[in-house]
C-alpha cells in the first residue's frame, strides 16, 4: 500500500523537465549543425560565385558529376561564339575533372591506410588478447602504440614536412641514404609538388594515417574479443584447433559486428581527411599537391575565399554527395549493428498475436 | 608408465616452448612498432635541441640521434619572436581559451541532456534519442560549407563564438553518458531526492552529477584533446585572424602552419622546438592519463 506522499509524487508529471533539460542541447544542435546542414544543401542548387543567389537546380551536380567535352580546335576558333562556348565548356570541365581526381584521391588514401592498419591492429589484438600468448609488457605496448592518436595532427603533418622534406639534410633522406635507398643528390620527392611524383606524397600520407590510428583501432578490437565469451576459446583448444582455425572460425564471425563498426567508421573519418593532405598542400607557392587533395580539402577550397570569390555552390554539392555517401555507410552499420535476437522476438511476439487473432476467428470472436 | 610419463612431458615442453618462442617473437615486433611509433617523436625532441645552422648541415645516420645543446637559445627565439601573424604565447592562451569553455560546456550540457533522456519520461524522449543517434555519423564537412555561409550572414567570423557555443552539442558524449547512467544511475535516487523536497535541477547538481564523476572524466579528456587538436573549424571560421591587424586570434595548431608555411621564418631549429612545445603538454597529461584514456576508448569498442 503506497502512502499518500508516494502517490502524490507519481501523480506529478515531471515530464516538463524532460523537456527543460533537452532543450539547450537541441536549441544549439538547431542553430549550428541542422540549419547550416540545411543551409548546405539549399546553397547545393544555387549558383556559384557572383551568382550565388541565384537558384540553378542541378547545374552544380551535373558540372561535377559529368563530363563536359568539348572540341579542342574550338578553342582557337575564330568565330567568337563557338569559341565562348567551348572555353565555358573548358570551365565547366576542369570542375568535374578537379572533383573527380580528389574523390578518387580520397579512396586510394583511404585504401592505402586502413588496409596495414586492419591487418596490425587486427595482428596484435589477437596476440595481446591470446591467453596462452604471453606477450610481456601488453599494458606499455597498448599505451605508446595509441600514443600518436592523441597528438594534434596538424603538429604531426608539419613534422613529417620538416622529417621528409627533400633536402640532403632532412632525417628521412639521411635514413634513406644510410639504408642505400638513396644515393647522394637524391630525394625520396614525399613533398614534391608536381603532377607526375604520384606515389611518394601518397604513401608518406598513407603511412601517416597508418602510425595515428592503428593503436586506436587496436584498442577497440581487443576489447570486442575480449567480450567473446571465453569459453568458446577454451573450448576449441580442447578440442585441438590451431590458432589460425581459432581466428577464422571463432574470432572473425563473433567479432564481424565490431569489425563492421571499425570499417565503416573508418570511412567516414577517412572521407574527412583533412588536417594531413591540406598541410601538406599548402605550400609556399599556395599550389595543392593534386595527388593527395582529398574531397575535404575540395570542398574547403571552393568555400573559403582566397583571393576570389567563393563558389557555394560546388562546394555545397560536393557537400550533398559526401552526405550521401556518409549516409549509406551508415546504414550498413545500423543494419549489422541491429540486435538481432531483439529483432527475431519482436518478430515471434507479432506472430503470436496473430495465431491469438486467427484462434479467436476460430471461435466465432470468442475469447476462450 | 615412466616412458609414457616422459612422452607426455616431452610434448608438454614442446607445446610450451613453441608458445615461448613465439611470444618472444611478437615481442619482438612490438618492439619495432614501439621504435616506429617514438621515432619520429624522438628525432623532434633531438631536433628541437639544434640550431639551424647545425641541422642543415646533418649529413649522417649517427647524427640523427645525439642531441645538442641549443634548446634554450630556440625557447628564447621562440617566446621573443612575436610577428603580426606568430606568437606562441598568444596561440596557447587563445587554444586554452577555447578549448577550456567548450571542454566544459561539452561535459556539462552533455550530462544534463542526458539526464534529461534518462530520468524523465516525456513524449519524444525516444524521437530525440534516436535523433541523437543518427546526427552522430553526419561528418563537419558536409555542413562548413552552410556553417561558414551562416556565420558570415551573422557576422560571427573572426570570433570565438562558433568555436565554443556549438560544444553544447556533442551527440556523441551524450550517446556515452546516457549508457553510463543507464548502467550505474538508479531512479529512486531521485525520487528519494524528491521526497526530501528538493528541486529537480538541484538533484541534478548536487546528486546526479556527482555520481556521473567517471563518465564526465573520461569524456572531458576526450573533448580537451579534440578540441586541442581540432585545426579545421577554427581555420574556416576565423577568415582574418588578425581582425584588421588590431589582435590575433589564431590558435596553436593554426600558428604551426604559419611557421610552416611562411618564407620570413625559415629556422628549423625554431620550427622543431614549436612543434615540441606543441606535442610535449599533451604527451605528459596522455602518460598521466593513459589509464583512463585507454579504458575510454574500450568502451567505444563494447557493443552497446
Amino acid at each position: 500500500m503506497a502512502s499518500s506522499a508516494q502517490s502524490r509524487i507519481k501523480s506529478i508529471s515531471y515530464a516538463k523537465y524532460g523537456y527543460i533539460f533537452i532543450l539547450p542541447f537541441f536549441i544549439v544542435y538547431c542553430f549550428f549543425q541542422l540549419w547550416p546542414l540545411i543551409y548546405t544543401f539549399i546553397l547545393a542548387f544555387k549558383g556559384n560565385q557572383s551568382a550565388g543567389d541565384s537558384w540553378v537546380g542541378f547545374q552544380n551536380f551535373n558540372d561535377l558529376l559529368f563530363s563536359h567535352p568539348y572540341n579542342k580546335s574550338d578553342l582557337l576558333s575564330s568565330n567568337a561564339e563557338t569559341k565562348a562556348a567551348a572555353k565555358a565548356l573548358m570551365a565547366i570541365d576542369v570542375q568535374h575533372q578537379n572533383f573527380v581526381r580528389c574523390l578518387k584521391n580520397t579512396i586510394v588514401l583511404w585504401f592505402g591506410n586502413f588496409i596495414p592498419q586492419i591487418a596490425l591492429s587486427l595482428s596484435l589484438a589477437v596476440w595481446f588478447t591470446d591467453s596462452k600468448l604471453k606477450i610481456p609488457g601488453t599494458g606499455f605496448f597498448k599505451v605508446i602504440m595509441y600514443m600518436p592518436n592523441i597528438i594534434t595532427a596538424a603538429s604531426i603533418a608539419v613534422l613529417f614536412l620538416q622529417l621528409c622534406a627533400d633536402t640532403n639534410y632532412s632525417a628521412a633522406t639521411i635514413l634513406g641514404r644510410s639504408l642505400g635507398l638513396l644515393k647522394d643528390g637524391e630525394f625520396f620527392n614525399m613533398t614534391k609538388n608536381v603532377p607526375d611524383v604520384v606515389w611518394p606524397p601518397r604513401i608518406i600520407v598513407m603511412f601517416i594515417q597508418t602510425w595515428m590510428w592503428f593503436g586506436n583501432t587496436m584498442i577497440m578490437l581487443m576489447s570486442g574479443i575480449m567480450g567473446i565469451n571465453p569459453s568458446l576459446f577454451e573450448a576449441a583448444n580442447i578440442d585441438g584447433a590451431s590458432s589460425g582455425q581459432v581466428f577464422v572460425k571463432i574470432t572473425i564471425p563473433l567479432l564481424s559486428p565490431i569489425l563492421v563498426y571499425t570499417v565503416v567508421t573508418s570511412m567516414i573519418g577517412g572521407l574527412q581527411m583533412f588536417d594531413m593532405p591540406y598541410l601538406f598542400t599548402t605550400s609556399k607557392e599556395g599550389q595543392r599537391i593534386n595527388n593527395i587533395e582529398t574531397i575535404a580539402v575540395y570542398i574547403y577550397d571552393k568555400f573559403h575565399s582566397g583571393a576570389i570569390e567563393p563558389s557555394y555552390g560546388y562546394s555545397g554539392a560536393a557537400s550533398v554527395v559526401l552526405f550521401i555517401i556518409t549516409a549509406v555507410l551508415g546504414a550498413i552499420i545500423f543494419r549489422f549493428n541491429r540486435d538481432e535476437d531483439e529483432a527475431r522476438k519482436k518478430k515471434q511476439r507479432k506472430e503470436l498475436i496473430k495465431q491469438q487473432k486467427q484462434k479467436n476467428k476460430q471461435f466465432g470472436g470468442l475469447s476462450i | 608408465m615412466s616412458k609414457m610419463k616422459k612422452t607426455y612431458g616431452d610434448a608438454d615442453d614442446n607445446y610450451t616452448r613453441s608458445l615461448k618462442i613465439k611470444s618472444w617473437v611478437l615481442f619482438g615486433w612490438c618492439i619495432i612498432l614501439t621504435i616506429v611509433c617514438l621515432l619520429p617523436i624522438y628525432i623532434l625532441i633531438i631536433n628541437a635541441t639544434r640550431s639551424h645552422n647545425e641541422i642543415i648541415s646533418m649529413h649522417g645516420f649517427g647524427e640523427l640521434f645525439v642531441p645538442s645543446s641549443h634548446l634554450s637559445e630556440n625557447i628564447k627565439n621562440l617566446s621573443t619572436k612575436t610577428s603580426e601573424d606568430f606568437s606562441i604565447l598568444i596561440g596557447y592562451k587563445n587554444s586554452l581559451i577555447i578549448t577550456g569553455c567548450s571542454t566544459i560546456l561539452t561535459v556539462f550540457f552533455s550530462a544534463m541532456t542526458a539526464y534529461g533522456i534518462r530520468v524523465y519520461d516525456f513524449k519524444i524522449k525516444d524521437a530525440a534519442y534516436t535523433a541523437i543517434l543518427l546526427v552522430m555519423m553526419v561528418p563537419v564537412q558536409v555542413t562548413s560549407a552552410g556553417f561558414v555561409k551562416f556565420m558570415i550572414n551573422l557576422h560571427l567570423t573572426n570570433s570565438f563564438i562558433p568555436l565554443i557555443i556549438p560544444a553544447v552539442a556533442a551527440p556523441s558524449v551524450v550517446f556515452f553518458m546516457v549508457s553510463y547512467l543507464k548502467s550505474s544511475f538508479s531512479n529512486s535516487i531521485v525520487e528519494a531526492a524528491r521526497i526530501d523536497g528538493c528541486s529537480e535541477f538541484r538533484t541534478f547538481i548536487q546528486i546526479a552529477l556527482p555520481l556521473m564523476k567517471p563518465a564526465i572524466g573520461v569524456q572531458s579528456i576526450f573533448a580537451f584533446i579534440a578540441s586541442w587538436n581540432n585545426f579545421y573549424t577554427p581555420n574556416m571560421i576565423l577568415i582574418d585572424p588578425n581582425k584588421g591587424g588590431t589582435t590575433n586570434l589564431r590558435t596553436l595548431p593554426m600558428m604551426l602552419g604559419i611557421l610552416q608555411s611562411s618564407q620570413k621564418t625559415a629556422d628549423y631549429g625554431m620550427i622543431y622546438t614549436c612543434i615540441a612545445l606543441g606535442i610535449i603538454p599533451v604527451i605528459i597529461a596522455y602518460i598521466c592519463l593513459s589509464k583512463f584514456i585507454i579504458a575510454g576508448v574500450a568502451l567505444g569498442g563494447v557493443k552497446e
